[in-house]
C-alpha cells in the first residue's frame, strides 16, 4: 500500500465541464473519456442531464487515472473546490461561475471561450442589463494557474464545426492532458458523428489556442462628407466642441438620410443653441447632439417602410440568415399598424380630425385591427411600402412631425433653462430622452414616463443633488414595465417638495 | 460492459432472470425506460414481459405478480415523488410479502440541479418495512446489487428498494457480463395456472398476521441474509479508537474527502476504519455493535433528512450498552446534498475534534471576488421554438388586460413559467394536480376582472397519470368554475419524449391517439376547445380571455397542442439535411431583427423568453441599450412574431424563407421580382445618395 494523502505522487486527474444546454458538454465529455479510457487510463465521467436542456447550465465532470492491471480505482462523482485540474467552460460567465464555485484555483488550467450568451435578467432589462464581461475575464485570468480563453464560437462558425469539437481542440492544445493530437482525433473518429466537421472544429481550436487571439477590429473613424449640403453641415460641426462632434456627424448623417439636408440643418441650428449655453463644453452638447437627433428621427410609418425596402436590407438579411446564391429568399414582415400611426402620417388637420372623432374612430379602427404579415420580397407589397416611403417628403406636414416638433422644444426649452444654472442638470434632462422609444403601447408607456419625469423636474430644486436625483428617477422608470419603482421615486420627490416648501 | 450506470441495470436485471419490467418515466431513471421501451423485441425473444406503466402507482401494483409466483419482477421510478404516488400500493405489497424477487429500482432526484421538494425515499422504506439498498456507486456494485436485491427479497420474502442518487444514475463506467436468463416461469405460464393463498391478501386476519410475521419472520431473515453475505463492506484498518459509518452511495465521495486528508488515496485505501452501508434499511444491530466497540467516536456520513439512521444507531448503541459517540448532523449540515466539499470540511471538522494529530491543516477560504457578484443565474427556462412559450406570452397578455391571475401549476416544462420572464404560478402541488390544486378557488359570482376564477395548467403527461380523475372529474362533481389548460405536446416530453395515451404517433404493441378533449368531455366538461397550433398567440390569448369571462358556469377545459420542439427538432433536422443533400426542395424559416428599427426596450423578450432571442451591441452609433437580436439557433416557430403582433410591440421582426434546391417557379419568381424591386432599389440607392452627408 502507498502511503495515503502523498500529493507529489497524485496521478489522478479531474476534469470540469461547464457548458449550457445544446453546446454539446456531454459530446466533449464523451471524446475526452473516449481518448482516456484508449491510452492507458481509467477514466469516469458523470452528469446531470436534463435541466441543461432546458436553458440552464450544468456540470460534466470526468477523473481519471493511470491504469491497473491490480486495482480498481475509486474515483468522485463531483468536483471537490481546489481539486480540479481542468476547467474548461462554453462560455464567459460559465468561466466565473467556475471560479464563483472554487473550481478554478492555482493549479488549474481554464479553457474558455470568451463569447457571451446572455442570461434572462441580462435580456429582460428595459435598458441596459449586460454584466460586465471584462471584469469576469480578469477575474479568471488572475484566479487560473494557466488561462486559455478566446471567441470559440466564433471559431467553430469559421470551421463550419460546433463549439464542443473547439474547445476539444483547445484542450489538446494546453496539454494539460498526456494525450496527442491523434489520440484526441481518434476519439472524434470513433464518436462516429460528424466527423470531418468535428475534426475541422478541433483543427480551428487547437491552431487558436496555439496562437494569439486576434484583436478586437478598432473603432470605425468618423465617416467623411460626400455632398455639398454634408461638407456644408461639417463646416458647423467643426464650430462645436470637439467632443460632441462625432455623435454630430452621426445626427447629421442620420436625419439627412432621415429627411433631407434643411431638417439637418435645423438639428445643427437647435444644438448650436445649446453648445452656445455649455461653456464645459463637453458633457451637455454631447448628449444633445446624441439624443436630439434620436428623438428627431422618431419612427414613423414612414420611416420604417423606407428602412424595410432598401437593397442593403435585403443584403444584411441573406448575410443574417446565411441565405446562399443558390437559395431562394423571402421576407415577411410582422407589421401592425393602428388608426392611431395612421393618422400620424396624414397631414395634421386631417389626422388630428379623425382621431378626435370617437364615433368615425370606432368605424375606422377594425380596419386596423388586425396585425399583417407583409412580404415585403413580393412585388405587391414592395410596391406598396415603397409608396409609403415616398411619403417621406410629405412628412413635415403630417400630425406626428407637428407633436414631436412640439416636443422637442419644450424639451429643450427645458434644458435651456436649467444649462443657465446647472450645466450637469442639463444633460440629464437631455439623457432622459432615452426613455422614449418603441412603437405602440411600449411608445406610450415611454413618452408617458418622460412626461412624468419631466413634470417632476420643478420639485427637484436645482440645487447640487437635482442630476443625480434626475438620473435616478429616469433609471426607475427603467427598473420595471408597470413603473412601480418610477412611482415610489415620484412620491419621494413629492414628499421632499412638500417638506422643502413647508420649512420655508 | 461499458456505458452509462442505468444502462447496466437493465443489463442485471436480464442477467437475473427478471420475469416482467415496468415503470414511470422521470429523471434520473427515464433513460432506464427508455432503453426497456427499445429492448422490446430482446424481452419478448426471452419471454420477459414490459409495461409501460400508466403511473408509479400502477408499477408499484404490478409487483403483485410476484406475490404468489415465483416470478422476479422490477418497476423504476424517481424518488421520493414516483414513491409518493406507489406508497398505496408498496404499503399493500410490503403487508402482503412475495414470493419471488421484487425489485424497485429508484433514482433519487435529491441536491444539486433537482427540481422537486427535497425529501428521503428512505422514509417510505421504513414506514413499510421493505429493505433498501444503496450500493457504492460504480457499476460493479450497481450490478451486484441488483443480483442481491433479488436474492434478498427471496429470502425474506419482502420487496427491495434500489436506490441511486442522480450522478450514480449517469456515471460511466464498466462490469463484467454474463449471460442473459429466461426467467424460469413467465408471466404467461403463471396466468395459465393460477394460484391463491389467502394468506397473503391484505384482509382480516392474515393484515394481522402479516405484521406479526415482517417482525418475526421476514425481518430477522433479512438481517441474517444481509449479514451472511457481507453485503454491508469493511474497508480499512480493524483497530482504532475513531471509525466512520457511511451510505454506499456516498463511499466515494468520502474517499475523495479521506484522500484530500491524507487519509486515502485513489484506489480507497482508508486509514481510517469505515463501515460502508450498502443496505441502509434495515441496520445489523450485531455489525453495527462489533464496529462501535472500542471506538470513541464514530461519524455518521448520512445525507437528507430526517437523519433516520442516525436515530437509530444510537437507539442499537444504547441497546448495547456501548458508550460510542455517534457524530452524525451535530457536525455535517442536517439539510442538503453531501458534496466533495461539504464532506472534505466535515471530515476536518470530526478529525479535529477527536484526533487532532491526524486532522489536515485549515484551508484558507478564498477571497471572494467582487467581479463575480455580477455572474447572472441561469433559471431553467423554455427551450428553443417551446410550443408552452405562447401559452404564457397569451396568459401575460390576458392578464394585461383583466388583471392578475391565481395560477395553479402542475409538474412539467410548463412550471417554468414561475421564473423570468414570465412569473406566472402561485402553487405547484404534485403531477397531474394542477386543477386540484385551485378546487378550492371559486368565483362568488361578485365579477372582477378575471370573473373570480382560478386558472389550472397541467401537461398532457399528468393529465393521464392521475389528472382525468382527481383534477377533471373532481372539479365537475364540485361543479368548480376554474379554467384549466392542459398543454399536450404529443407524447411525455419533459421526461424525454415517452408514448402516453394521447401521443400522436403510432407506437408497436402499445395504443395511442387518444384525444385529450373526448376525455375531459367524457368525464363531463361541458366547455372544451382544443387549439392546435400554440403559436398563434391571439387566438390562444382569446380562447383563454373567452374561458375566463363566460357566464357558462362549471370547469372549462382549453387543450393546447403543439409538438415538443426540442424533439420535433431532433427527428426532423437530420432529414431536412438528408433531404437538401439529396437535391430535394426544402423550405427553412428563420426569424430576424432589423437592427435599425429595433430601439431596445425588450418588451419583445419580456413576453417570450426564447434562448434565441437575445440581445446585442446596438450598432448604431447613436444609440446605447443593446438591440433585441435573433441568434443562428432560431427553428423558426414564429413565436415572437405572433407576439410582437398580438401585442402590438414593433415592426422590426421578419420572417425569412429560405428554399433550398428551388423549383422552376421558384427561380422564375425570384428573378421577376429581382428584377422590379431591383430597378425600385436602385433608383431610391440614387436619391438616398444625392441626400446623403
Amino acid at each position: 500500500m502507498t502511503v495515503p494523502g502523498d500529493a507529489s505522487r497524485r496521478q489522478r486527474l479531474t476534469i470540469a465541464i461547464l457548458a449550457l444546454g445544446g453546446q454539446g458538454g456531454g459530446v466533449l465529455a464523451d471524446w475526452i473519456l473516449a481518448t482516456a479510457n484508449s491510452s492507458g487510463y481509467v477514466a469516469q465521467g458523470t452528469s446531470v442531464p436534463g435541466v441543461a436542456q432546458r436553458t440552464g447550465t450544468t456540470v460534466y465532470y470526468i477523473e481519471m487515472l493511470p491504469r491497473r492491471d491490480d486495482a480498481s480505482p475509486v474515483l468522485a462523482l463531483n468536483p471537490v473546490p481546489g481539486d480540479v485540474d481542468i476547467v474548461i467552460a462554453s462560455e464567459l460567465m460559465e468561466a466565473g461561475r467556475a471560479v464563483l464555485r472554487g473550481f478554478v484555483s492555482g493549479g488549474t488550467t481554464l479553457i474558455t471561450s470568451t463569447h457571451r450568451i446572455y442570461a434572462i435578467a441580462e435580456k429582460s432589462a428595459m435598458g441596459n442589463g449586460i454584466a460586465a464581461s471584462q471584469r469576469i475575464l480578469a477575474a479568471a485570468e488572475r484566479r487560473a494557474g494557466r488561462f486559455i480563453g478566446f471567441d470559440m464560437d466564433r471559431a467553430a462558425a469559421g470551421a463550419g464545426s460546433v463549439i464542443s469539437s473547439v474547445m476539444l481542440g483547445a484542450l489538446a492544445a494546453s496539454a494539460a492532458l498526456p494525450f496527442t493530437r491523434e489520440q484526441f482525433e481518434a476519439a472524434i473518429h470513433s464518436g462516429g458523428k460528424a466527423v470531418a466537421a468535428n475534426l475541422a472544429g478541433f483543427a480551428a481550436g487547437l491552431a487558436q489556442a496555439l496562437g494569439e487571439v486576434p484583436e478586437e477590429a478598432a473603432a470605425a473613424p468618423v465617416p467623411a462628407p460626400t455632398t455639398a449640403a454634408g461638407r456644408a453641415a461639417l463646416a458647423r460641426i467643426e464650430a462645436l466642441p470637439s467632443a460632441a462632434r462625432p455623435l454630430a456627424v452621426e445626427g447629421v448623417r442620420r436625419l439627412m438620410d432621415y429627411q433631407g439636408a434643411d431638417y439637418a440643418a435645423l438639428y445643427l441650428d437647435r444644438l448650436e443653441n445649446i453648445a452656445a449655453l455649455d461653456h464645459a463644453g463637453d458633457r451637455l452638447t454631447r448628449e444633445t447632439a446624441r439624443y436630439l437627433a434620436l428623438w428627431m428621427s422618431y419612427e414613423d410609418i414612414i420611416r420604417v417602410a423606407d428602412l424595410k425596402t432598401r437593397a442593403s436590407r435585403f443584403e444584411r438579411v441573406r448575410a443574417e440568415v446565411g441565405t446562399r446564391p443558390d437559395q431562394v429568399q423571402s421576407i415577411t414582415e410582422y407589421m401592425h399598424p393602428r388608426l392611431q400611426e395612421v393618422c400620424e402620417i396624414l397631414p395634421a388637420g386631417i389626422g388630428r380630425a379623425i382621431l378626435r372623432r370617437p364615433a368615425l374612430n370606432r368605424l375606422l379602427a377594425p380596419l386596423f385591427g388586425k396585425g399583417r404579415h407583409v412580404e415585403t420580397s413580393s412585388v405587391r407589397w414592395f410596391l406598396l411600402l415603397a409608396a409609403m416611403a415616398g411619403l417621406r417628403r410629405f412628412r413635415p406636414a403630417s400630425l406626428r412631425y407637428h407633436e414631436e416638433q412640439a416636443r422637442i422644444e419644450a424639451w429643450l426649452a427645458a434644458v435651456h433653462a436649467a444649462a443657465l444654472v446647472n450645466l450637469d442638470l442639463a444633460a440629464e434632462i437631455v439623457g432622459a430622452q432615452r426613455l422614449i422609444k418603441g412603437y405602440g403601447s411600449t411608445f406610450a408607456r415611454g413618452l408617458a414616463n418622460f412626461e412624468a419625469v419631466m413634470a417632476a423636474l420643478p420639485g427637484l430644486d436645482r440645487g447640487g443633488d437635482a442630476p443625480a436625483r434626475l438620473h435616478a428617477l429616469v433609471e426607475a422608470a427603467l427598473a420595471d414595465e408597470h413603473g412601480i419603482a418610477l412611482h415610489r421615486e415620484l412620491a419621494a420627490v413629492d414628499g421632499a417638495a412638500v417638506a422643502s416648501a413647508a420649512s420655508r | 460492459f461499458t456505458g452509462e450506470g442505468i444502462l447496466a441495470i437493465t443489463k442485471a436485471l436480464l442477467e437475473n432472470g427478471v420475469g416482467y419490467v415496468g415503470g414511470y418515466q422521470g429523471a434520473p431513471i427515464s433513460h432506464l425506460m427508455d432503453v426497456l421501451a427499445d429492448a422490446q423485441d430482446l424481452l419478448a425473444e426471452l419471454g420477459v414481459r414490459y409495461t409501460a406503466n400508466a403511473s408509479e402507482a400502477a408499477a408499484a401494483a404490478m409487483l403483485a405478480a410476484s406475490v404468489h409466483y415465483p416470478i422476479r419482477g422490477a418497476v423504476t421510478f424517481k424518488g421520493p415523488v414516483g414513491v409518493n404516488v406507489a406508497s398505496d400500493a408498496i404499503a399493500n405489497l410490503s403487508s402482503s410479502g412475495v414470493t419471488g424477487g421484487a425489485l424497485i429500482i429508484v433514482g433519487e432526484d435529491y441536491g444539486e440541479d433537482s427540481s422537486i421538494m427535497q425529501e428521503r425515499t428512505h422514509a417510505f422504506a421504513m414506514k413499510s418495512q421493505m429493505w433498501l439498498l444503496d450500493p457504492r456507486p460504480n457499476l460493479t456494485a450497481i450490478v451486484d446489487a441488483v443480483e442481491m436485491g433479488f436474492q434478498l427479497s427471496e429470502a425474506s420474502n419482502t420487496p427491495v428498494m434500489l436506490e441511486l442518487r442522480v450522478r450514480a444514475c449517469h456515471v460511466t463506467g464498466s462490469f463484467i457480463a454474463r449471460d442473459n436468463r429466461r426467467p424460469p416461469l413467465t408471466v404467461g405460464e403463471a396466468a395459465r395456472s393460477p394460484v391463491r393463498d389467502v394468506n397473503r391478501i391484505v384482509l382480516p386476519p392474515a393484515n394481522f398476521l402479516h405484521e406479526v410475521e415482517k417482525i418475526e419472520r421476514r425481518w430477522p431473515a433479512a438481517v441474517a441474509f444481509i449479514a451472511e453475505h457481507k453485503l454491508n463492506e469493511h474497508f480499512g484498518p480493524a483497530d482504532d479508537d475513531i471509525g466512520i459509518i457511511v451510505q454506499g452511495g456516498l463511499f466515494n465521495t468520502l474517499n475523495r474527502a479521506l484522500e484530500l486528508a491524507g487519509l486515502s488515496d485513489d484506489y480507497g485505501n482508508v486509514a481510517v476504519p469505515v463501515y460502508c452501508l450498502n443496505v441502509t434499511y434495515p441496520l445489523i444491530p450485531a455489525e453495527v455493535a462489533a464496529f462501535c466497540a472500542g471506538k470513541r467516536a464514530v461519524l455518521l456520513v448520512e445525507e437528507g433528512q430526517p437523519e433516520f439512521i442516525e436515530h437509530e444507531l444510537n437507539t442499537l448503541l444504547r441497546r448495547a450498552d456501548l458508550q460510542t459517540r455517534i457524530v452524525g448532523k451535530d457536525l455535517l449540515p442536517r439539510a442538503g446534498e453531501y458534496t466533495g466539499q461539504v464532506l472534505r470540511d466535515g471530515i476536518a471538522a470530526f478529525l479535529r475534534d477527536w484526533a487532532p494529530e491526524r486532522a489536515p491543516a485549515l484551508l484558507a477560504p478564498a477571497a471572494a471576488d467582487p467581479a463575480l457578484a455580477e455572474v447572472p443565474q441561469r433559471p431553467a427556462g423554455f427551450c428553443t421554438g417551446c410550443p408552452e412559450r405562447p401559452i404564457f406570452s397569451a396568459m401575460k397578455l390576458v392578464q394585461r388586460d383583466l388583471g392578475p391571475l391565481h395560477v395553479s401549476a402542475d409538474i412539467g416544462c410548463h412550471l417554468f413559467s414561475i421564473l423570468p420572464p414570465f412569473h406566472i404560478g402561485n402553487t405547484t402541488m404534485g403531477y397531474g394536480l394542477g386543477t386540484a390544486g385551485a378546487s378550492a378557488f371559486r368565483s362568488d359570482g361578485q365579477g372582477g376582472g378575471n370573473g373570480g376564477r382560478a386558472v389550472a395548467m397541467m401537461g398532457d403527461g399528468g393529465f393521464w397519470h392521475n389528472g382525468l380523475t382527481s383534477g377533471i372529474g373532481n372539479a365537475v362533481f364540485n361543479q368548480d368554475d376554474s379554467v384549466t389548460i392542459v398543454v399536450d405536446n404529443g407524447y411525455s416530453a419533459a421526461t424525454g419524449g415517452q408514448d402516453i395515451l394521447s401521443s400522436a404517433g403510432e407506437t408497436a404493441g402499445r395504443q395511442t391517439r387518444h384525444p385529450i378533449e373526448a376525455a375531459a368531455r367524457g368525464m363531463g366538461v361541458a366547455w372544451t376547445r382544443t387549439l392546435t397550433r400554440t403559436y398563434d398567440v391571439a387566438k390562444m390569448r382569446d380562447t383563454l380571455k373567452d374561458a375566463l369571462t363566460t357566464p357558462e358556469t362549471g370547469p372549462k377545459v382549453i387543450v393546447a397542442q403543439s409538438e415538443c420542439m426540442l424533439n420535433k427538432e431532433r427527428r426532423e433536422k437530420p432529414q431536412r439535411a438528408a433531404a437538401v443533400k439529396a437535391g430535394k426542395r426544402v423550405v427553412r424559416e428563420k426569424f430576424g431583427i432589423d437592427a435599425d428599427t429595433c430601439t431596445g426596450d425588450h418588451s419583445c423578450i419580456r413576453l417570450s423568453g426564447c434562448p434565441s432571442l437575445t440581445v446585442a451591441p446596438n450598432p448604431d452609433p447613436l444609440r446605447q441599450d443593446p438591440i433585441a437580436h435573433i441568434d443562428s439557433s432560431c427553428v423558426g416557430c414564429g413565436h415572437c412574431g405572433e407576439v410582437s403582433h398580438a401585442a402590438v410591440l414593433c415592426p422590426s421582426f421578419y420572417k425569412a424563407q429560405v428554399v433550398s434546391n428551388p423549383g422552376l417557379f421558384d427561380r422564375w419568381r425570384a428573378s421577376f421580382r429581382a428584377t422590379v424591386i431591383g430597378w425600385l432599389q436602385a433608383r431610391g440607392q440614387r436619391a438616398l445618395a444625392g441626400r446623403s452627408y
